[in-house]
């Protein structure tokens, strides 16, 4: 087991185990609070969705489907790859982790990176409201409230998942680099991987909501 | 089972100097780095102190403005005076008050923890909370809001004047601190009890503090994105609450009530924590069905979710919508009443000792009991379209959230304060100044159910001049109050130099933040204790009382 530094517990812990496991247990209260903060947008665009049906399925042609399927792909695919690194660091084996996390951190750089590619063809489809939106026939201006939907929703899971790059990147050169990730305690891996997994959960409710409802 | 007798400062003095947390360490880096629970919770308390005086600053010349019909305040000003008042009150005091100072202090003492599971995460709550406070600080400064602590669109969105998008600010930024306070809490509540600190012998502050836990942690969030899209709406110029674009205005009143109804028994359950600690400690009872209280918390927790178009009852809603909320509101007063008949019960044959905690126990029993039984009434869908907007309806909230729960963190912090300084009060100043706050209490806002019923609406500056005499009699109520609010400050603050040694038990209660020293060590015990049983073993006849360790002892 090779472990370069011995790690204690805080003294409110009896031993690592307890602290691991609580700081896991703190993170899916955390992810309770997450749940409310999407579901309470979710709940406004359905309120909205079925207010106004007609003038939204309009206004949702003009999401850009490839865009968002490839990046449903990407995700659910870094949801693996983290699964893996903390097998990997559950067997101690750490370049394997490492390399499972970098794995992990491409394919969340590649999400935002279409992501600005579609945010970049919407700017020049002229459906950013407020700033920059032209009304297409048939949307009347219910549509708008759409891509309000949309912007509110992609850019807060942006930022949730630019978080996640940054703590895996917090990982890497910090925890793992000193040597703080053994096989007895991976724990804040685990932390990191609980969160990384809600913020693809997340995707996999927006990806409907945007692209695939009322498109025949 | 050994057995010890309370002897009123034993310990050698030098001793508990020179080990405890307040002298552990002190520099100023010390206790602005602290990872402490206990230091946490007295930064909090500067914090809330400060608020509660400015908030109050606000009410005083409300109180002022109202004297007379004619008024002092331009009406932009009192406008702004309310506005200020409410959002500084709600967020910035009482939502914190007992969960973030006493909660924060005695939760992992009470549970036999040596601190609360994440420490860090609760000092960057202390900041991210004065983060907050420096954000509505400035709005108060450059002029402050006038849309009332409500936000209601269209008044925040299209017709907002003034800093009604700092002070919004400020509500989301202090929600994080309420949701990480939260978290932690009910992470520690689940994982750090001590060996034999099983749920059912939980002492009910514990109890009262989880369950208002859980409502922070899941009504929060809800309110933080009904801000963010409301920002959204102001800085972009759509019309998510603007009807005239698509939007719903009623949208934001469900989305804020979703969260403001829930925040009203934020602001009461950990008040109903700290009462059913006082009462068994000064009747020498047991509290009466400790169980039945334990369900009542949470069933208030639970239901508080379901009641919140309540306030929306002349708002447009559905009448069936009204008719299931109204019927929800009844529910919650069912869970309430067994909480007010099991303290009154627990008093039966009790040993009753009138000290001040147990007086503004009482207090908070009798006012919380006229609160509730007011808002039966507004419940009541008939009678509110009546007084809906008037000022019953603002001395129904003030009976709950400022005559309740005010008085049970007053209460609270008499009883825990020889825990936290080590120091006794000067006994007869804190029971006047209780009695007082009580009168004050009922003498400011009393007259304001009459005033309601008689039709004065809420968020007036001006009023005709029949209702003086009863404007007059709240101003006045105001003032004794405000005298009631400021004592404590002089004499707790007397007592940190003057007072007599506590000892670690001077009330001889049973928890086992009482079987420590006053004030306690930094890593709280020594050794993990072993819970033996559960709280208020109180046996008035035999003249006896056992801690949660289970020792025995004579009073």
């Amino acid at each position: 087991m090779p472990s370069s530094r011995t790690i204690a517990p805080e003294i409110q812990y009896a031993s690592l185990a307890q602290q691991g496991e609580t700081a896991q247990i703190g993170m899916w209260v955390f992810l309770v609070n997450e749940t409310l903060f999407f579901g309470a947008l979710i709940f406004t665009y359905f309120l909205y969705r079925l207010s106004y049906p007609s003038e939204f399925a309009v206004a949702a042609k003009d999401a850009v489907l490839w865009c968002g399927s490839t990046n449903l792909v990407l995700l659910l695919t870094s949801s693996l790859t983290m699964v893996l690194a903390i097998n990997a660091a559950a067997q101690g084996r750490r370049s394997e982790m490492v390399a499972w996390l970098i794995a992990t951190l491409a394919l969340g750089f590649l999400f935002l990176g279409f992501k600005g590619y579609e945010y970049f063809e919407d700017v020049r489809d002229k459906v950013v409201p407020g700033l920059n939106f032209e009304m297409k026939p048939g949307e009347a201006p219910a549509g708008e409230l759409f891509w309000v939907f949309y912007w509110v929703a992609t850019g807060l899971h942006a930022v949730h998942l630019s978080i996640g790059i940054g703590l895996i990147l917090y990982m890497l050169l910090w925890r793992i680099r000193r040597g703080e990730i053994t096989p007895t305690y991976y724990a804040p891996l685990e932390v990191v991987a609980i969160y990384w997994s809600f913020v693809d959960a997340v995707w996999l409710f927006l990806y409907p909501c945007i692209y695939l409802v009322g498109r025949s | 089972m050994s057995i010890a007798a309370f002897e009123p400062g034993a310990e050698p003095a030098a001793d508990v100097e020179s080990s405890n947390y307040l002298t552990a360490r002190n520099t100023i880096a010390s206790w602005l780095l602290t990872r402490d629970h206990k230091r946490i919770a007295l930064l909090f308390m500067a914090s809330i102190t400060f608020f509660f005086f400015v908030g109050g600053f606000a009410a005083t010349l409300m109180r002022m403005n109202l004297a007379t019909p004619g008024g002092l305040l331009q009406p932009s000003v009192y406008n702004r005076m309310f506005t200020m008042h409410g959002i500084i009150m709600v967020w910035f005091f009482l939502i914190p008050s007992i969960p973030a100072t006493l909660g924060n202090f005695f939760i992992p003492l009470m549970i036999g923890a040596r601190d609360l599971a994440f420490p860090r995460v609760n000092l960057a709550s202390w900041y991210v909370f004065n983060l907050s406070g420096l954000v509505v600080l400035f709005a108060l400064v450059m002029g402050g809001a006038d849309t009332g602590w409500t936000f209601y669109t269209p008044l925040s969105t299209e017709y907002a004047n003034g800093y009604v998008f700092a002070a919004a600010m400020a509500v989301f930024i202090n929600g994080f601190s309420s949701i990480m306070t939260a978290l932690n809490f009910i992470v520690t509540i689940h994982r750090l009890r001590a060996p034999g600190m099983t749920w059912m012998r939980l002492p009910l502050f514990v109890w009262g503090v989880y369950a208002v836990s859980v409502v922070m942690l899941t009504a929060t969030p809800v309110l933080a994105m009904d801000t963010f899209l409301l920002a959204v709406e102001r800085f972009l110029g759509v019309g998510l609450f603007d009807p005239s674009r698509g939007g719903d205005p009623l949208l934001w009143q469900h989305m804020f009530w979703f969260y403001s109804h829930p925040a009203v028994y934020i602001m009461i359950l950990p008040g109903m924590g700290v009462v059913s600690e006082i009462i068994p400690c000064f009747a020498r009872r047991p509290v009466f069905g400790y169980a039945g209280m334990v369900v009542a918390l949470m069933a208030i927790a639970v239901l508080s979710f379901f009641v919140w178009a309540h306030h929306m009852f002349v708002a447009g809603i559905s009448i069936y919508a009204g008719v299931v909320f109204s019927l929800m509101t009844f529910f919650v007063a069912v869970p309430s009443a067994i909480k007010v008949f099991n303290w009154t019960v627990s008093l039966h044959k009790g040993a009753i000792l009138f000290d001040a905690p147990m007086l503004y126990a009482l207090g908070f029993v009798l006012l919380f009991t006229l609160g509730g039984i007011t808002g039966l009434m507004l419940a009541t869908l008939a009678v509110d379209v009546h007084v809906h907007g008037t000022y019953f309806v603002v001395a129904h909230f003030h009976y709950i959230m400022v005559g309740a729960t005010v008085s049970a963190f007053f209460g609270g912090l008499h009883y825990w304060w020889p825990k936290i300084t080590g120091r006794l009060y000067p006994e007869i100043w804190a029971r006047f100044a209780a009695i007082l706050m009580y009168f004050g209490f009922n003498l400011t806002f009393f007259p304001q159910f009459v005033l309601g019923y008689l039709g004065m609406p809420r968020r007036s500056y001006t009023y005709p001049p029949e209702w003086q005499s009863w404007n007059l009699l709240s101003s006045a109520g105001a003032s004794i109050l405000a005298v009631a609010y400021l004592m404590p400050l002089l004499y707790l603050g007397w007592s940190l130099i003057w007072g007599r040694r506590a000892g670690p038990n001077p009330w001889r209660a049973t928890g086992l933040e009482w079987t420590i020293p006053s004030p306690p060590p930094s890593g709280n015990f020594e050794h993990t204790p072993h819970v033996a049983l559960g709280p208020y073993s109180y046996d008035p006849e035999r003249g006896r009382y056992i801690s949660q360790d289970g020792t025995s002892h004579a009073v």
